[in-house]
C-alpha cells in the first residue's frame, strides 16, 4: 500500500512510551509511585541538544500533535497545521516533543491506569493534579531526553498555562515561552462552563459516582453533553452562523407535514459529542477541568502576576484571537501587561479570526506568519537556521 | 540609513535606557537603539505586517491601538516614550501626549510641520490641499487627520505646561537648511520635540 502524505507533513509517526520508576511527588501531598508518559517526537535533536521544542496540550489534547499513525488515518495530529517541515514549528530546525500529560486518557498514567497498590484502575481515586505536577513530570522527561534547556515551550489554552508555569518553575530551562489563547487564571464564567460540563457527566446514571469501570459501563451521554457545552463555547456566534445558520439537516417546516426537524447545528453537536464520548475518559475530564479551574499563575506570588513573572528568564510570545470569548484577548493583554511591568521581553499579536477559542488550532494566514517569524528567530538563535536563509531579515 | 528625525532624536535617549516607541513600524528605531545605545523596551504597532517584521527582527512589539490610550503601562515606567510621525494620525493627539508624559519621564515627538513654506504655498497658489512627497495622500484617503505647525505645537505645550527640553526642525532641501534656524515654522519640514512634564 503506497503511503503518500503531504510534503509538509512529518509523515508516519509512532508514539514511544517512557516509564519513570521514581515516585512523582504531587502538589496535593500524595505521590505517584511510578508513571508512564506516552510521547511523540518529530525532527532531530541537534548535537548540543539546544533545539528541543516542548508542545503542551490543552484540555482534550494528547501526544499525537502531528503526522499520521497509519496511511488509513482520515486526519493528522491535532496541531498538524503548525508542526512539520516548512511549517511554523519547523521540524527541519527543531526537535519537537509532544506528550500526553499524566491524568490523561491516551496512554500516559491516568485514571484508567492500574493503581499498583490495589491492582485495580485508579478511576476516581486518581490523585488530583495541578499544572505544576505536569511541569514536574515534563521536566523528568526532558532529563530523560538529555534536554537541559528547551529552545521553546509552546502551548495553547491550558497548554499556554503549562508553558507559563514552566517559565516560573524552571526559569533556566527554557529560552522562549509561547503562550497562545491563554490566561493567567480562569474567569468565573469559565469555571461555570467547566462546572456545567462536570455536572453533565456526574448526572449520567452510568457514571456510578466515578466507578463506571467497575460497573463495566461508560457515562457516554454525560461526556457527550459535556463536550457539546464546551464545544459551543469554543466557537464564535459569527462562525456558527456562517457554518450552520438555520439550515435543516432533515424535516421540513412545510404546512401539513410533521416530519421531525433537525437543524444542521444540532446534528453537528451530536456528532462532536458522541465522537468525544468514545475517545475520552470521564474521570480524566473531571480531573482536567479542575486543573484548569485551580490554575492561578500568581497564587504563590502574593497574587501578583508581576512578581510571578519577575522569576522568568525566558522571552515570551503571546497570541490571542479576536473572537475568542473563553480566553479573550483582554486576558492575554493582562499577561502582556504583567510581563512589561516585570521588564521581560515579550511580543504580542491579536489575530483577527471568527473561529473563537478553537482558532489556535486552525489554519490562519496571519497567525501562521507571526508564529513562523517568532520560531524562525528562535531557530537562528540556537543555530539550526542560518541567517542567510532568511528572507527580509536584514537590518 | 535612518530617517533624519530618527537619527537626531537618538542623542536624547539615555544609554541603556528603557524606551517605549509608539507606532514603531517595522522596528527600525528600536533595533537601532538596541544596537547602538543598549536600549531596552517595547514598540507598539497596529499594522499586521509591520508587527511580523518586528518579531522576526527580535523587537519586542506589542499589538496596540494607540487611540485606546496607554492603560497597560504604569506611571513613569519608561525613561523615554517616543512617537515619530504618528501624532497626526491619532484621534486625540493632545490626550495621547498626556499619556506619554504619564508613562515616561521624558518623551520625544516628531511630526510633519504643516507650517512649512511648501505646504503653505501649495494651498495658497493651487487652492488645494497640499500633496507633497512627504505627505502623499489625497484629502479623502489620508490617515493624517490632525496636522499641526511648529507654532501650534508650541502653543499646546504652553497650554499644558509641558517643558520643551529640545526642539529641532529638519529639512533635506538646500536653501531651507540654512533658513530653518531663522524661521523654523516656515522652513522646517519635520519637527522634533523633546519634552518633559
Amino acid at each position: 500500500m503506497p503511503e503518500v502524505f503531504p510534503a509538509d507533513s512529518v509523515g508516519l509517526v509512532s508514539p514511544k512510551h517512557f516509564t519513570f520508576d521514581a515516585p512523582l511527588e504531587l502538589s496535593c501531598g500524595r505521590s505517584l509511585p511510578s508513571y508512564e508518559l506516552v510521547v511523540e517526537t518529530y525532527g532531530e535533536l541537534n548535537a548540543d541538544k539546544s533545539n528541543g521544542v516542548l508542545i503542551c496540550h490543552a484540555l482534550s489534547g494528547h501526544h499525537h500533535a502531528a503526522g499520521y499513525h497509519s496511511s488509513a488515518d482520515a486526519k493528522p495530529g491535532w496541531w498538524d497545521a503548525y508542526i512539520g517541515p516548512g511549517k511554523p514549528i519547523d521540524t527541519r530546525h527543531f526537535f519537537v516533543v509532544s506528550l500526553n500529560n499524566i491524568g490523561g486518557c491516551h496512554g500516559s498514567t491516568g485514571p484508567r491506569s492500574i493503581n499498583p497498590e490495589t491492582g485495580q484502575p485508579w478511576g476516581k481515586d486518581f490523585p488530583p493534579l495541578r499544572v505544576r505536577d505536569w511541569v514536574t513530570s515534563q521536566a523528568k522527561l526532558a532529563d530523560r531526553l538529555g534536554i537541559e534547556q528547551w529552545a521553546a515551550i509552546v502551548g495553547g489554552s491550558l497548554g499556554g498555562m503549562t508553558a507559563m508555569r514552566w517559565a516560573l518553575e524552571y526559569p533556566e530551562r527554557l529560552r522562549h515561552c509561547v503562550v497562545i489563547a491563554s490566561a493567567a487564571d480562569l474567569t468565573a464564567q469559565n469555571i461555570a462552563f467547566n462546572e456545567l460540563a462536570r455536572r453533565a457527566i456526574r448526572s449520567d446514571s452510568n457514571f456510578h459516582d466515578g466507578d463506571y469501570i467497575e460497573h463495566d459501563t461508560i457515562p457516554r451521554d454525560g461526556l457527550a453533553l459535556a463536550r457539546m457545552i464546551g464545544h459551543v463555547t469554543y466557537l464564535s456566534d459569527a462562525l456558527m452562523e456562517e457554518r450552520f445558520g438555520r439550515e435543516l439537516r432533515s424535516g421540513t417546516f412545510q404546512r401539513g407535514l410533521d416530519a421531525p426537524i433537525e437543524f444542521q447545528v444540532e446534528s453537528y453537536l451530536r456528532h462532536q459529542g458522541d465522537r468525544f464520548a468514545h475517545n475520552f475518559d470521564a474521570n480524566t475530564y473531571l480531573l482536567m477541568t479542575k486543573i484548569l479551574d485551580y490554575f492561578d499563575l500568581a497564587r504563590d506570588y502574593d497574587g501578583n502576576p508581576v512578581k510571578a513573572f519577575s522569576h522568568a528568564l525566558c522571552k515570551f510570545l503571546v497570541v490571542s484571537f479576536s473572537s475568542d470569548w473563553r480566553f479573550a484577548p483582554a486576558r492575554s493583554r493582562e499577561i502582556v501587561k504583567a510581563l512589561v511591568a516585570a521588564d521581560k521581553d515579550v511580543a504580542y499579536a491579536k489575530i483577527q479570526s471568527d473561529m473563537g477559542h478553537d482558532a489556535f488550532l486552525l489554519p490562519n494566514a496571519r497567525y501562521e506568519s507571526v508564529f513562523r517569524a517568532y520560531m524562525s528567530r528562535i531557530a537562528r538563535e540556537v543555530g539550526t537556521l542560518r541567517t542567510a536563509e532568511e528572507k527580509g531579515g536584514a537590518s | 540609513m535612518l530617517r533624519i528625525d530618527l537619527d537626531i532624536l537618538q542623542q536624547w535617549i539615555p544609554i541603556g535606557g528603557r524606551v517605549l516607541d509608539l507606532g514603531c513600524g517595522d522596528g527600525t528605531l528600536m533595533r537601532s537603539l538596541a544596537d547602538n545605545r543598549q536600549v531596552t523596551g517595547y514598540g507598539l504597532e497596529i499594522d499586521a505586517e509591520q508587527i511580523t517584521t518586528c518579531i522576526s527582527r527580535g523587537v519586542n512589539v506589542i499589538e496596540t491601538d494607540l487611540n485606546q490610550g496607554l492603560d497597560n503601562f504604569q506611571n513613569d515606567s519608561f525613561d523615554t516614550v517616543i512617537m515619530t510621525y504618528s501624532l497626526q494620525v491619532m484621534r486625540r493627539p493632545d490626550q495621547l501626549i498626556d499619556e506619554m508624559l504619564r508613562v515616561g519621564k521624558e518623551c520625544i515627538v516628531t511630526f510633519p510641520n504643516f507650517g512649512n513654506i511648501r505646504t503653505r504655498s501649495y494651498l495658497m497658489l493651487r487652492g488645494r490641499m497640499p500633496v507633497t512627497k512627504q505627505l502623499s495622500h489625497q484629502w479623502y484617503d489620508t490617515p493624517n487627520i490632525h496636522f499641526c505647525t511648529v507654532h501650534d505645537f508650541d502653543a499646546l505645550c504652553e497650554e499644558k505646561n509641558i517643558r520643551i527640553l529640545h526642539r529641532e526642525v529638519v529639512t533635506e532641501r538646500f536653501p531651507d537648511k540654512q533658513l530653518k534656524g531663522l524661521l523654523p515654522n516656515l522652513f522646517g519640514e519635520t519637527a522634533i520635540y523633546h519634552l518633559a512634564k
